[in-house]
């Protein structure tokens, strides 16, 4: 028996080798392929506690071990053990040497939580009201995310754009039920409350988003309701000069060139479907005036350049079509399901043909 | 008619009265082992359709509305309906005759506390059947759970808030037991350690239910009264919730723990035949991590917002716990080094505990790190190491507590062959299924999810971890079918089966009499009996002379007093709907039959009953034994 758990022990850690050797996730995911400095600084933090864990894991396991196998009952054996009370040298040592640990883990921590919490930069306005840092306002909805810039005036949803090599702010809140707003390969979560704004930042180096093809996965980290898996985005994160490109051709889809009528006559045919129905709650301009309380749903602005239909479907227009037709099938519990009636065939087909029609240029 | 015979031979309808309205310590916790284990085995099933769901990308086992449900009352069910009643139980079983008492201090209460959790916990599980299970998770958010529709989240409210009773009144119950019925010189550092733990434990629980009880009351008027307390449209606030439910969830977690560390403080001694290691260290320990317990609940919270310097406070506090458990560890390492050990099932449980728990405390401390858990925060890795703490600490507990114990309660012995079938297909699948799912959440899977798309590198590990799950699964069936064969045979072992037994429940005879000590013992140091067998002695010195006992009476009282509060939660419940009229009648009869059961207990005097000095004596040269 003793042999079966100590063959055990290696079982696990050679399970435990494998894994490291397997690799660490995927990059555009994993929380162990950090992309800037605040996933870099959780990155450290959670190694120097591994590292201190793993010793601490070895010295008990030795122990233990020994213990084990060394004082076996031998078959017959009726001899009584000396009736040991205790020992005030061994004890103090194994009080003494985990607070040193601990203090040696617990110095970083501290230091760690309070760079982490500084968004001071956001704080310092300007007098046009902007600031100099890069913010972005997230808003988490059942199962969307608005993200609005404040300095650009751009509002989009879904796919965030961030320029690398420098610290981006985030204000989040939630605007119905709490959600959680994780980026696991840039840096740690904070939660979007539904009374209160927090604050966190995060960092993307240009060299780490080549390496995740300048594409990283969001998650919801907080239970929301049914679809809550699927509360995907996704975060596309570009050198300074192609996100001030992507600013400048977002900025550009301002009313009149929303409210042109796209050439393709099927998709002429879209808009009318889509003003009649889907405009009360969708907005295809960037620079949405209404309140928060009125943006209802995503963002459609540039919605033909977007990874993912509705945060997890594959982006072409058989899957827009199947997605529009019964949204819930897609996920559960969303709030767009029969809002707008039935749409026939060709409806559906117009409407995806507007829909990807919206391009940035 | 002898005092004594009227506690023998009944039929089965008799039994089944005996144990409606029982007092007795021994039967309520063969009550609670019976109900927990029934609960136990609902919140299995649940978790095994949990694995089958995440077993592959894009599973559509259940549908995402109904794993919600699942994942609810999974975790709902294993911590309050299961672990809580099956510590119970040992704690019921256990405790008075570990310090020599001659039952707890208010049987009645007793008996009361076990029909509330009985009540409260069908009432929570009825969900299923009456329009869908609680869904905002265990820790029920406020947001989410004022949210939620249907009648789930008030199940949840109500059915916790009845059973959380129970548990309270049985938390003061013990307390006031250990403090006042110890048998002569049993002083508290002379106390057991599993006695020590329960005492501990059972102060965590008088001072965290109440936050608990406070918070579900407010969700109960939320949700079924109008109130506002948590909706912000009202100028409520969620996060108090968060607060609430921590101040009481995280000592819950030691309340767990506890009382799992005093079974195996009491197995390892017993089989290294060599006594605790550093006892009174052990026993300082168990304080001072309650005591902690209370100091740490915004490590749950670290993500939520509160700023930097409540981080960073709480993140050192939450490492202090490490250095208490710590000690623990040693102190159990210790005791087996230099004793000699023997294998049996329980022990086995005790030596893989060590490890397993290990690993579920050390990633404990790199979650205390807070920068780091804004990562481990509702990832697969949390997941992981609560599973390691709650399967690896307390149900590893629970399993080599019930068989290390199982003769003391039943007078039989469970088969060491199924046991050891069980042990290893239980916790090679407990390895299998929770290890890889740190490394899950590391390569950022998110906790609570319904499934997950493919191409992202998960696929593999959720595999692994279900093949896991079937293993313990199985592990538990062939302890089921160990249980029946073991009853069915019936083969009474004595006094003392494990033969090193070293306190004072092992000196008792077996089956233990009703009255539990004829004559109280007296207590001259720790490990009393063993104290006694060194000195070749076979039984306790007893401390007083043969002398009538007094008894209380079985009461059905208890059992109204639960249907009563049972019957008006559906009341108010319903009473929110449109065209349920009769849901405002039905809350004010079960809260008569409620207050009309107690004043009946308030003004009928029960005096309960003696056994007769004759007749102890009697049964005694009877050798009934």
């Amino acid at each position: 028996m003793k042999k079966k758990l100590a063959n055990w022990r290696l079982f696990t850690f050679m399970g435990l080798m494998a894994l490291l050797l397997s690799g660490c996730g995927e990059p555009f995911l994993s929380t162990l392929t950090p992309a800037g400095e605040a996933g870099q600084t959780a990155y450290d933090l959670m190694m120097l506690s591994t590292w201190i864990m793993v010793g601490v894991v070895i010295v008990v396991s030795i122990l233990f071990a020994v213990a084990v196998l060394k004082f076996r009952r031998k078959k017959g054996d009726t001899t009584i053990p000396k009736q040991v009370e205790g020992s005030h040298v061994l004890e103090i040592v194994w009080t003494i040497i985990p607070i040193i640990l601990l203090i040696i883990l617990a110095i970083p921590t501290v230091l760690a939580t309070f760079d982490l919490a500084d968004t001071k930069a956001m704080d310092k306005k300007n007098e046009d009201g902007t600031t100099d840092a890069m913010v972005v306002n997230v808003r988490a909805n059942l199962y969307w995310w608005e993200f609005e810039y404040p300095n650009q005036k751009i509002i989009t949803s879904q796919d965030l754009v961030v320029p690398t090599d420098q610290k981006v702010y985030f204000n989040v809140k939630a605007s119905d039920v709490k959600h959680s707003f994780w980026i696991p390969a840039a840096g740690g979560k904070i939660d979007t409350n539904v009374e209160n704004v927090n604050q966190i930042w995060l960092e993307f180096d240009n060299e780490k988003a080549a390496e995740a093809d300048n594409l990283f996965y969001g998650k919801c980290a907080e239970l929301c309701g049914p679809s809550h898996a699927l509360m995907d985005f996704k975060v596309h994160a570009l050198p300074k000069s192609e996100f001030d490109q992507w600013v400048t051709a977002m900025q550009a889809i301002d009313a009149k060139a929303a409210e042109a009528a796209p050439e393709d006559p099927a998709a002429a045919e879209g808009q009318e479907i889509f003003n009649q129905k889907c405009l009360s709650c969708h907005a295809v301009t960037t620079a949405d005036a209404r309140p928060e309380a009125a943006r209802t749903a995503p963002n459609l602005a540039g919605f033909a350049d977007r990874e993912r239909i509705a945060g997890v479907l594959e982006h072409n227009e058989e899957e827009l079509k199947n997605w529009l037709a019964d949204p819930g099938q897609y996920k559960p519990g969303n709030k767009m399901t029969g809002t707008y009636g039935e749409l026939s065939d060709q409806e559906l087909d117009q409407l995806a043909a507007y829909l990807m029609s919206l391009k940035v240029e | 008619m002898s005092t004594i015979a009227h506690a023998q031979k009944r039929g089965f309808t008799g039994t089944i009265w005996e144990y409606l309205t029982t007092v007795d310590h021994k039967k309520i916790a063969i009550l609670y082992l019976l109900a927990g284990g029934f609960f136990f085995i609902v919140g299995g099933i649940e978790a095994m359709m949990i694995r089958i769901q995440l077993a592959v990308p894009n599973n559509d086992f259940v549908s995402a509305g109904l794993f919600n449900e699942i994942i609810t009352m999974h975790g709902t069910t294993m911590i309050f309906l299961a672990a809580m009643p099956l510590l119970f139980a040992f704690m019921n079983a256990v405790m008075p005759l570990q310090i020599g008492a001659r039952d707890v201090a208010f049987p009645f209460v007793n008996a009361l506390g076990f029909w509330l959790f009985f009540f409260g916990g069908v009432f929570l599980n009825l969900s299923w059947f009456l329009g869908g299970a609680p869904d905002a998770g265990w820790t029920s958010y406020a947001s989410l759970s004022l949210a939620s529709e249907g009648h789930g989240i008030d199940f949840y409210a109500l059915g916790l808030q009845i059973s959380g009773f129970g548990t309270l009144m049985g938390g003061i119950n013990f307390l006031v037991t250990i403090i006042n019925m110890r048998a002569p010189g049993m002083t508290y550092m002379r106390m057991p350690l599993f006695t020590w733990t329960t005492f501990v434990a059972s102060a965590l629980i008088l001072f965290a239910f109440p936050p608990l009880t406070v918070g579900l009351f407010m969700l109960i008027f939320d949700r079924m009264f109008g109130s506002g307390f948590f909706d912000v449209a009202m100028g409520g606030n969620t996060i108090i919730w968060e607060h609430f439910f921590w101040i009481f969830g995280h000592p819950e977690v030691y309340i767990l723990v506890l009382p799992a560390f005093g079974i195996f403080s009491e197995i390892f001694p017993t089989f290294a035949r060599k006594r605790l290691f550093g006892y009174s260290s052990m026993v300082f320990a168990t304080v001072l991590i309650g005591f902690l317990g209370f100091m740490v609940w915004a490590h749950h919270m670290f993500t939520t917002g509160l700023g930097p310097v409540a981080n960073a406070i709480f993140a050192v506090a939450t490492m202090a716990i490490a250095v208490p458990t710590g000690i623990k560890i040693f102190n159990w390492i210790l005791t087996i080094w230099g004793g000699s050990i023997k294998f049996t099932v329980p022990m086995l449980y005790a030596v893989a505990f060590i490890p397993s728990f290990v690993m579920g405390g050390v990633t404990g401390v790199m979650q205390a790190a807070a920068p780091a858990d804004y990562q481990f925060h509702d990832s697969y890795f949390i997941v992981a190491h609560f599973h390691y703490v709650i399967v690896g600490g307390i149900v590893l507990g629970l399993l080599g507590g019930a068989h290390f114990y199982w003769p003391l309660m039943f007078g039989t012995m469970l088969s060491e062959k199924l046991g050891k079938i069980t042990f290893v297909l239980f916790l090679v699948g407990f390895h299998l299924t929770f290890f890889i799912q740190h490394f899950l959440g590391l390569m950022g899977m998110p906790r609570r999810v319904w499934t997950f798309l493919e191409g992202q590198g998960l696929a593999t590990g959720n595999l692994i971890s279900s093949i896991g799950a079937a293993f313990m699964a199985l592990g538990i069936i062939v302890l089921l079918v160990n249980i029946v064969i073991t009853q069915k045979k019936n083969i009474q072992v004595g006094r003392d089966p494990w033969e090193d037994g070293r306190t004072l429940e092992w000196a008792i005879p077996s089956p233990v009499p009703f009255y539990n000590f004829k004559q109280l013992p007296l207590v001259r140091g720790l490990d009393p009996f063993w104290i006694e067998k060194m000195e070749g002695k076979t039984d306790m010195t007893p401390a007083e002379p043969v002398g009538d006992i007094h008894m209380p009476n079985n009461s059905f009282v208890p059992f109204v007093i639960s249907l009563g509060l049972f019957v008006a939660a559906f009341g108010a419940m319903y009473h929110a709907d449109e065209g349920k009229d009769w849901a405002i009648p039905v809350l004010i009869i079960g809260m008569l039959i409620t207050f009309g059961a107690m004043l009946y207990r308030s003004v009928k005097d029960d005096h309960g009953y003696h056994i007769h000095k004759e007749d102890l004596l009697d049964e005694a040269e009877g050798g009934t034994r």
